[in-house]
């Protein structure tokens, strides 16, 4: 589904980037971690157009995405969810999902745009999915930290893409609400392919189902199951090396 | 006990009751001067440019510093037609307007051909300023120049296309613009009845391009401005070409200051590059930060009261003005952030809530 060959990235003469081989399947959940500055972020960025990559190569379901813009390749099924909520604080949370659901969006489109009850039911059924249902007539820039990450994986959804990338969906969340964020994303990858970065140990146990990728400096230092990234002792290493013991 | 009387019920019905009923009836019975009757004219034409001005400012979030410029090819391309249509009848019975007499000019420039035909003017005062908006909004939009750089660029423009006007080379008057217009179809401008007419003409404008507006903010499009405000790159990422639907305000934008422009040149007689000056543009931005800015009925509000207001302070004293203006533009940055519109709809949701509290109570009291 997704390959990655080659990909190279440097800001200001630092090397953010250095993936030599990366590559995702259909209906996969791959977890990124690393300790900061590792690039994951970057890594993302450049998934979806945030970013230009100096040199290297991105084939997403047959489709060289390098070099692309944003909107040509959110249009090819990828679609990103960032550390930071970014959602329409002055919009309804209704109104941010109508924006997010997938149809035509073209100028005229939206002018002319008539409600169907397809889309309004696709929003209502994601809306329960996220537990926004009772909120929808509320300002999405009054909802909690929890809700409005929430709301964004809702937008990601709706857009119904093939490629989901997921940056630290767990950050700012109660125990409670972390479990469903992850039961959520697994739910999602039965269908979907999703890219999830995630600092909390705890989470990434629950979702990581397959194959875990560390990225350290740039580079990728190993991929295996949770429980082999977890005893390898070059990611402890790499991790204790900054004072980290989330890993412990 | 659902409440009929809200704040924007009562903004219908004054704003109609007044300028649609008492001010033409008191001008047709005599109690109200042409003169007022043209003033106001004029102010609903400020309030349509105001209108695009608060869709592209208030609702998109972008700083268009040029809109007196559009107005102003809006207002000379239907002066233009107005001097031709008078061509003989000048003091120098020419068949070229007069300034271009007293600049030793005898054949009229080939860009003001299309001019004698009244159709073709009106049409060109709409197509110049979108053609215009289009083609620099889509190379501005598409580098990506956004903020303060964008308000800066437009503020450029505007300068820039105030000098090419101030010249007499440019064969539009130069600095004393375009005046000494006669009739428009056939109309004598200066009888009464006519300025009626076009006040009249001014005022459904006004309210035809209120409800075009209200429509477009109210539809997904509107949604999406709004969502360039908020957050532009959440939109290109969720597939929104966000440079078309810059490109798409900022036309729709010059296109209503044209609108306001074609009204405006006939009604105040005289059209001149000072109407297109960096401060004229400046204005119209401060009338709907005043009335209250990605607010609709803010924008209409605020154009008319601050032109009201101005006529009645420079009357009163003359050089305090710009003084007033900028007490009043500094307490509305400081305190009442969403304008003269916002201020009343949050006394009215005061009201309302004290008012249903008090009805909860006597309802509980009833219990």
């Amino acid at each position: 589904m997704l390959n990655v060959k080659n990909l190279n990235v440097a800001f200001g003469g630092v090397k953010a980037l250095d993936l030599h081989d990366f590559s995702v399947d259909m209906n996969e959940l791959r977890v990124i971690i690393g300790p900061n500055g590792a690039g994951k972020s970057t890594f993302l960025d450049i998934l979806c157009g945030k970013t230009q990559a100096d040199d290297g190569e991105v084939i997403f379901d047959g489709n060289h995405i390098l070099g692309k813009k944003e909107v040509d390749i959110a249009n090819l099924g990828i679609a990103r969810k960032f550390q930071k909520p970014s959602i329409f604080g002055s919009l309804t949370v209704y109104d941010n999902m109508l924006l997010a659901a997938r149809m035509p969006k073209g100028i005229f489109k939206s002018m002319f745009f008539k409600m169907s009850s397809e889309i309004k039911d696709r929003i209502y059924q994601v809306a329960r999915m996220v537990r926004l249902d009772i909120h929808l007539s509320k300002l999405a820039g009054n909802l909690s930290h929890g809700q409005k990450q929430w709301l964004e994986i809702a937008i990601v959804m709706l857009q119904d893409p093939k490629l989901l990338l997921i940056d630290e969906p767990a950050a700012g969340m109660s125990d409670e609400e972390t479990y469903r964020t992850g039961e959520l994303l697994t739910d999602l990858a039965k269908h979907h392919c999703v890219i999830v970065i995630e600092h909390d140990m705890s989470f990434v146990e629950q979702i990581a189902n397959r194959l875990v990728s560390v990225l350290v400096r740039g580079k990728l230092l190993m991929e295996g199951s949770f429980a082999e990234v977890r005893n390898d002792q070059r990611v402890i290493d790499c991790y204790l090396g900054r004072t980290n013991t989330q890993l412990e | 006990m659902k409440k009929y009387l809200t704040s924007d019920s009562l903004f219908y019905i004054i704003l109609i009751t007044i300028f649609l009923i008492v001010l033409p009836l008191g001008n047709i019975l005599g109690f109200v001067s042409n003169n007022t009757i043209s003033l106001w004219g004029r102010y609903f034409c400020f309030a349509i440019a105001a209108l695009g001005i608060d869709l592209i400012w208030g609702y998109t979030g972008v700083l268009s510093m040029c809109q007196a410029f559009f107005f102003c090819l809006g207002g000379y391309s239907i002066a233009m037609h107005m001097l031709l249509s008078a061509s003989g009848k000048g003091v120098y019975s020419a068949a070229i307007p007069d300034f271009m007499v007293w600049n030793q000019v005898d054949t009229l420039p080939f860009f003001w051909e299309p001019f004698h035909s009244f159709g073709l003017s009106l049409l060109l005062a709409l197509a110049l300023p979108a053609t215009f908006a289009f083609l620099f909004g889509f190379f501005v939009f598409r580098s990506r120049i956004k903020g303060v750089y964008f308000a800066i660029i437009t503020q450029a423009l505007a300068l820039a296309v105030w000098l090419i006007f101030l010249r007499n080379e440019t064969m539009l008057g130069g600095t004393n613009g375009l005046t000494d217009f006669k009739s428009l179809l056939g109309f004598e401008l200066s009888s009464p009845g006519t300025k009626l007419g076009l006040y009249l003409i001014a005022f459904l404008t006004l309210c035809g391009t209120f409800l075009f507006c209200r429509w477009l903010v109210n539809s997904k499009f509107g949604k999406v401005l709004v969502g360039i405000l908020d957050s532009e790159s959440r939109l290109s990422f969720t597939a929104y070409n966000v440079v078309n639907y810059k490109v798409a305000v900022f036309v729709i934008a010059a296109i209503l200051a044209a609108i306001g422009g074609v009204l405006y040149a006939p009604q105040t007689g005289i059209i001149t590059p000072g109407r297109m000056d960096v401060k004229a543009s400046v204005e119209m931005v401060m009338w709907v930060a005043l009335g209250g800015r990605g607010r609709l009925k803010g924008a209409i509000i605020g154009a008319l009261l601050v032109n009201y207001l101005y006529s009645v302070c420079t009357s009163l004293f003359p050089e305090s003005w710009l003084y007033i203006l900028g007490i009043l533009f500094i307490l509305t940055v400081l305190f009442f952030e969403k304008g003269f519109w916002g201020l009343i709809e949050m006394l009215e949701a005061k009201l309302t809530g004290w008012s249903s509290a008090k009805g909860s109570e006597s309802l509980k009291a009833n219990i």
